[in-house]
């Protein structure tokens, strides 16, 4: 039953169009357009030693995470509960919990199926090494999964419908991308910026990756700070969550 | 034992109360409507009984259950429509039907209720591109796709064009026969009168009276009403006189004559008497419409 719900909403999330080229589509793109760069495939000190296409590939994952997360996640959970989705479930003998679960399973695999498209690109395309702690660098994205999908929930939670679960999660989702180093690398920033950025669900996961990426041991500190974010995120969501 | 025994029912949202005090009980077989104007506390009142909500007071047992405790149990063995709720946009159908009989172990078979439902044509289409009917339809079909011993309808055919309001009607009669006790919702006369075998008339969080569809409409005084078009100008003082008259008015060129039982034999024989030829004679016997009337001093609508 679980597997037909998760194998329907996989149907219907590809029905949009839109959203798994967002997921899929855009990383690879960026990774693409980036790492053919002149010079890209040479490490550089404004990356913090990496080269273009490996730091583009880590920055595509973060990107699939936050878009998964921050947008998909919210925008469907609470456009299910607006539409009574969630509540004609409930009078069945399947709890609309189920769903919710069915959800965080589609999005997690698309997370993996993003992490391992940019993975074996980077690494066919520009010869970039798999991650080198490759454990650490695992873990990394499952808090970061964790993390961010964690908040997506508060937001489903407390979004009365789709138009503001999407609104609430942009509202996040642009500040994210700023604060975790998107736009700017955390190397170019301004200290004080860095400081905060490295301590933002998306800043903490994009720079454990980088770390792992390269071979460097992930920041504890970081590390930890991913992980209070979902259980802190996951027991708010696990609270304030309404079905109708 | 009663399949749906609802006692001294006592719902409020905040200060607002939608259900004052309602009681009533359900046969096994029969199909039980509820009728009511807007906001009378219908939706409140049957989503307590599919355990949707908590009452603040009273009590509700379904087969036996307590709604909200028996949960689990219940949504086995209840079918439910719901007045709101729509599917995902993009599902399909087909798939919607598929997916929720596999919520259940012995589910009736999806490809079936579709072709009687009428949405045959529409198996492979989006639920967002459906009519408004159609969508009726789908979820009648949801409420009966795990062969429920129990159906809650809430609204059934708000929205579906008369034909297709006469083919669920058909439909229901159906589904009943096979054994299965219905809760109709309806603000339909017509469709109370039709398919229920007993009504609960709703009013302002109250049941006002409970009956077959023939009783309510007997405790309204039974009143005859004879339209008819005379060929001459006809005086009223004729028809007054008979005691089975009670009142005559006269708009344009129509005579309309109310009172009781033999109305119409009294009145056929003055104006034959009189050598009146009496045109487009109507004879109209108090409905249900006028018995809700009188029990809740207003229409449905
Ligand atoms: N969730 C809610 N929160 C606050 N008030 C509500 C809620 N649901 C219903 N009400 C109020 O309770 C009253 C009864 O509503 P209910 O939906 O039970 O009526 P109804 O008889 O089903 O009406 P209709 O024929 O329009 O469907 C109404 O005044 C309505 O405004
Ligand atoms: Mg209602």
């Amino acid at each position: 039953m679980l597997a037909k719900l998760t194998y329907l909403e996989l149907k219907l999330f590809t029905r949009e169009i839109i959203t798994p080229v967002l997921v899929l589509l855009l990383p690879l793109a960026l990774l693409l357009g980036f790492g053919y760069l002149p010079g890209g495939n040479k490490a550089q000190q404004a990356l913090g030693g990496q080269t273009t296409p490996e730091y583009m590939a880590a920055l595509g994952v973060g990107l699939t995470l936050t878009v998964l997360g921050l947008s998909i996640l919210p925008a469907t959970l609470a456009g299910y509960r607006e539409k009574g989705v969630l509540r004609r479930m409930a009078t069945t003998p399947v709890r609309p919990a189920y769903l919710l679960i069915a959800q965080l399973l589609l999005y997690v695999a698309a997370a993996f199926v993003s992490v391992a498209l940019m993975i074996i690109a980077a690494r066919v395309l520009f010869g970039t090494p798999v991650p080198e702690r490759f454990p650490a660098f695992v873990g990394t994205v499952v808090l970061g999964i964790g993390a961010l999908f964690g908040i997506g929930l508060v937001v489903a939670a407390v979004a009365p419908g789709a138009k503001a679960g999407n609104l609430i999660g942009m509202v996040l989702f642009f500040p994210s991308l700023f604060l975790g180093g998107v736009y700017i690398p955390r190397e170019q920033m301004p200290s004080a910026l860095r400081a905060v950025g490295d301590y933002t669900p998306l800043g903490a996961t994009l720079k454990t990756m980088r770390d792992s990426w390269m071979g460097a041991e992930p920041h504890l500190a970081q590390l930890a700070i991913m992980a209070a974010y979902a259980v802190a995120a996951g027991l708010t969501a696990a609270r304030l969550f309404r079905w109708e | 034992m009663p399949v749906i025994d609802v006692r001294n029912l006592h719902k409020r949202y905040g200060a607002k109360v939608a259900v004052e005090d309602v009681s009533f009980a359900v046969e096994e077989g029969e199909i039980f409507g509820v009728l009511g104007p807007n906001g009378a506390g219908k939706t409140t009142t049957v989503e307590c009984v599919e355990g949707l909500r908590t009452p603040d007071r009273g009590t509700v047992s379904v087969l036996g259950l307590d709604p909200r405790r028996d949960r689990t149990e219940l949504t086995r063995r209840l079918g439910v429509q719901l007045q709101a709720s729509e599917l995902p946009d993009k599902m399909k159908v087909g798939e919607a039907l598929e997916l929720y009989a596999s919520f259940y172990d012995r589910p009736a078979d999806p490809g079936r209720l579709i072709e009687e439902l009428g949405l045959a044509d529409q198996h492979d289409t989006r639920f967002g591109r459906l009519s408004g009917g159609q969508k009726q339809r789908v979820s009648i079909a949801l409420a009966l796709v795990g062969d429920p011993e129990v159906a809650v309808l809430d609204e059934l055919t708000t929205g579906l064009d008369p034909q297709a309001r006469r083919d669920t009607w058909r439909l229901i009669e159906g589904v009943r026969d096979r054994g299965v006790t219905i809760v109709l919702v309806t603000h339909f006369m017509e469709e109370a009168e039709r398919l229920c075998d007993r009504l609960a008339v709703i009013d302002a969080g109250r049941v006002v009276a409970v009956d077959t569809p023939a009783g309510l409409v007997s405790r309204v005084a039974p009143e005859q009403r004879v339209r008819f078009r005379p060929s001459v100008p006809l005086d009223d003082h004729l028809l007054k006189e008979l005691p089975e008259v009670r009142n005559v008015t006269k708009t344009g060129g129509q005579v309309v004559v109310t009172g009781t039982d033999g109305l119409l034999q009294a009145v056929t024989s003055v104006l034959a008497r009189n050598h009146v030829i009496a045109a487009d004679l109507r004879v109209e016997q108090s409905s249900l419409d006028d018995a809700f009337v009188a029990l809740t001093g207003r229409t449905i609508d």
